[in-house]
């Protein structure tokens, strides 16, 4: 057993868990943040991504103990009180998703991507970027378009919007 | 996943006493070895963990001479400005492997003491005749890699850093399975003051390896038109599900065709 510290969505947490405990589960059972979803378990589809010290990372491919320190960003975090995220605001805007089970990873690697970019991003970047991501429903089309608007629309409101800590 | 004990390493040193403890392996970011603990097919006793070393991070360029610190993300090589003038080949690689997500954790010393014949940083390093800096010794990138999953490192040697010099020309391409996004052939050129090299990853039976038939149309014409018509032979190289030895032999002149139109470009 450890003790782990973290610093998650602007609290400081610790608690408790045995060195193997994975980071998605130390977030899902120790601190009651299921908005983070375990999908495959083997680092592929990426309904796990969370960002430690403001990187997207699997979280079912990191122990809760290396994370230990760290700052974790999760998709509960992403809100301002009532005022979904531009992301958020955006997979809404453009349906970019049906059952939902993707959507807080996809958003995840959305706010890093876009945080990446300053510059700005076009559709072939996002796809590529979207790699680690799977989504079985929506055949990614409204997906990208949501990350492509939010792009735009966080460029436009530098400064106003939250950005991915 | 079994039970394990976690150690975070403060310095090289450090870990190497840690190291000794029970049945540890050094873990780095952890993007193979904690899914192989999680199928039980790694089940070590103790963690030391690399990560945090500062000591082990970064990129340096010196004039031709680059330095990889062994805990430097693929993300960080992918993105270092000064190795992109350096030497871009290898940035373009390490934007290659895995996903975002993936390469913010994985690191190019983890990779390469894996040494999984599918890999990509090892046909980097072996075509740039790099040196592997570990805390005992150095060693040339061709005695290092050893076959599938084997190095020359010894139990408990921790690998610190790269280093290489940079060459005149050089280029990665990578025909990637479409599932995995792993090699089934990615061919690393390069073009020094000591000739041209050429290492194959995903295809060699005994992992990475130099392709002599390339080399040897490349030296002294480093053109795609050299490579006209140079076979390589299947012997030795990897059939799977995903392609046969023919296949594979196929697509290293393909791959190496491309690579040389990128280094020229």
């Amino acid at each position: 057993m450890s003790d782990v510290s973290l610093m998650v969505n602007g609290k400081r947490v610790s608690g408790a868990a045995e060195d193997r405990t994975l980071l998605v589960h130390f977030l899902r059972e120790n601190l009651g943040l299921t908005g983070t979803h375990v999908g495959c378990d083997t680092s592929q589809c990426g309904a796990c991504v969370v960002h430690v010290d403001g990187k997207a990372v699997k979280s079912c491919t990191m122990l809760a103990v290396q994370a230990s320190g760290s700052t974790v960003l999760t998709i509960e975090g992403l809100a301002n009180g009532a005022d979904l995220h531009p992301v958020q605001a955006a997979f809404k805007e453009h349906h970019g998703l049906q059952c939902g089970f993707c959507t807080p990873g996809m958003i995840m690697t959305a706010t890093d991507m876009i945080s990446r970019h300053p510059e700005g991003l076009d559709e072939a970047t996002v796809r590529a970027e979207l790699d680690g991501n799977i989504c079985r429903c929506t055949g990614y089309h409204n997906i990208v378009k949501a990350i492509l608007a939010a792009s735009k629309t966080m460029k436009g409101s530098k400064g106003k919007a939250k950005q991915a800590a | 996943m079994y039970a394990v004990n976690y150690h975070r390493a403060a310095s090289v040193a450090d870990a190497a006493k840690l190291i000794k403890t029970g049945d540890a392996k050094l873990l780095s970011g952890g993007m193979t070895l904690i899914p192989a603990m999680k199928t039980r097919l790694a089940a070590p006793s103790d963690l030391v963990d690399l990560s945090r070393i500062t000591e082990l991070q970064g990129v340096r360029v010196s004039g031709k001479t680059v330095t990889i610190g062994a805990a430097t993300t693929h993300h960080a090589v992918a993105n270092d400005e000064k190795l992109k003038k350096a030497c871009p080949a290898l940035s373009h690689l390490a934007s290659l492997i895995g996903d975002p997500a993936v390469r913010h954790k994985g690191t190019i010393g983890g990779s390469i003491a894996n040494n999984d014949p599918a890999a990509d940083y090892p046909a980097a390093l072996l075509a740039l005749g790099a040196t592997i800096i570990t805390n005992k010794r150095e060693i040339a990138a061709d005695k290092f890699f050893k076959g599938l999953f084997e190095t020359s490192l010894k139990d408990g040697e921790i690998v610190t850093a790269v280093t290489f010099t940079a060459p005149a020309k050089a280029a990665y391409e990578k025909f990637r399975n479409p599932a995995s996004r792993y090699a089934i052939v990615g061919v690393f050129v390069a073009k020094g003051k000591d000739g041209v090299s050429v290492a194959v990853t995903g295809a060699g039976d005994d992992g990475v390896f130099r392709s002599k038939e390339i080399e040897a149309a490349l030296a002294g014409n480093f053109t795609t038109s050299a490579l006209d018509g140079v076979k390589v032979p299947a012997k030795n190289l990897m059939t799977d599900i995903h392609a046969s030895a023919d296949y594979r032999a196929n697509l290293i002149a393909v791959m190496a065709k491309r690579a040389v139109a990128a280094a020229n470009a």
